[in-house]
């Protein structure tokens, strides 16, 4: 099995980023986008079985992600 | 007194510390590899500059599981200074030794240049050499270096003292054009709670020599052999 983190930029948290990036969308012809946030995606393959939810979690809360600064979701896609 | 100057890969101004404090200062220094389980019988532990693990996942994110920093985090406990310079900073803040996070510039650009600093706090041993308000001229070299906390932290930073360095104007005001890369009310390094762990973007140790431009990095290691002498005495 798979195990796919999202990691996203708090809403509170300006992202410079999204930002540059919500510009050049315009340019591209769409005038109103909303807001736009650049993160990353990680996938964990997981062939022996994921790890509880705790230990899955203290992994994102500690490592994959800042909590200071970024949220995050876990997903296990097929 | 004897200096560790950690070394990740990545790492790229050990040697600058290195050179700072074996060649200005006379100092005893030693690199220390990220993968040594002991900072015992050093007096100061150095985290320098560079790009540790290449930044991957985030800027420190990685360096801060290498197996030393179990030791610096003990070291720091004990009382030991702490002094994370650039990627350093990043660093003791993954580790959750300073609070809050550094993200990228405000303006995106990586920024390479010599920046002006206000010294707000002359309580610590990195600091002590200084004067309040006094007004420096270093060099930054970031790309993510604009310091995020939420307001809470920056009131419990302002209200206990622990910003140490802002980014302001020539004459140490703090005007919005003085901040080179958004960091919120200008901080440029913090102090923790009991004051020996110290994190600023700005180098230090690149300003110690008059041929780099600037010799008002000094007075941090200044500080640092000042504040050892003050000890043993």
């Amino acid at each position: 099995m798979k195990i796919r983190v999202t990691v996203l930029p708090k809403s509170s948290v300006l992202d410079p980023q999204g930002v540059a990036t919500a510009e050049a969308i315009k340019h591209l012809g769409w005038a109103q986008p909303g807001r736009v946030r650049i993160g990353k995606v990680i996938e964990i393959e997981a062939p022996e079985g994921r790890p509880d939810d705790d230990k899955l979690h203290a992994i994102c809360r500690d490592l994959l992600s800042n909590p200071v600064i970024e949220d995050y979701t876990v997903e296990f896609p097929a | 007194m004897k200096f560790a100057v950690l070394r990740f890969p990545g790492s790229n101004c050990d040697q600058d510390c290195l050179r700072t404090l074996q060649d200005t200062f006379g100092a005893t220094a030693e690199p220390v590899w990220h993968k040594e389980t002991s900072v015992d019988g050093y007096d100061v532990i150095i985290l320098p500059g560079g790009f540790s693990f290449g930044d991957y996942l985030r800027c420190g994110a990685i360096a801060r599981y290498s197996p030393v920093m179990a030791a610096v985090r003990e070291a720091a406990t004990r009382g030991t200074p702490v002094l994370g310079i650039c990627n350093g900073f990043q660093i003791l803040c993954e580790s959750g030794l300073l609070p809050g996070a550094l993200v990228r510039n405000r303006g995106l650009h990586f920024i390479c240049r010599q920046v002006h600093l206000r010294l707000e706090n002359t309580a610590s041993p990195f600091t002590r050499a200084g004067q309040v308000g006094q007004v420096l001229r270093l060099p930054i070299a970031h790309g993510e270096g604009c310091y995020l906390a939420d307001e809470e932290t920056l009131d419990q930073l302002e209200s206990e003292g622990r910003v140490a360095f802002r980014y302001c104007a020539p004459d140490g005001s703090l005007t919005p054009g003085a901040n080179p890369n958004g960091s919120l009310r200008h901080i440029a390094g913090i102090l923790n709670g009991p004051g020996n762990v110290l994190g600023l973007m700005p180098h230090p140790e690149r300003a110690c020599e008059e041929r780099l431009g600037s010799t008002d990095g000094r007075f941090v290691f200044a500080s640092l052999l000042e504040s050892a002498l003050a000890a043993v005495s």
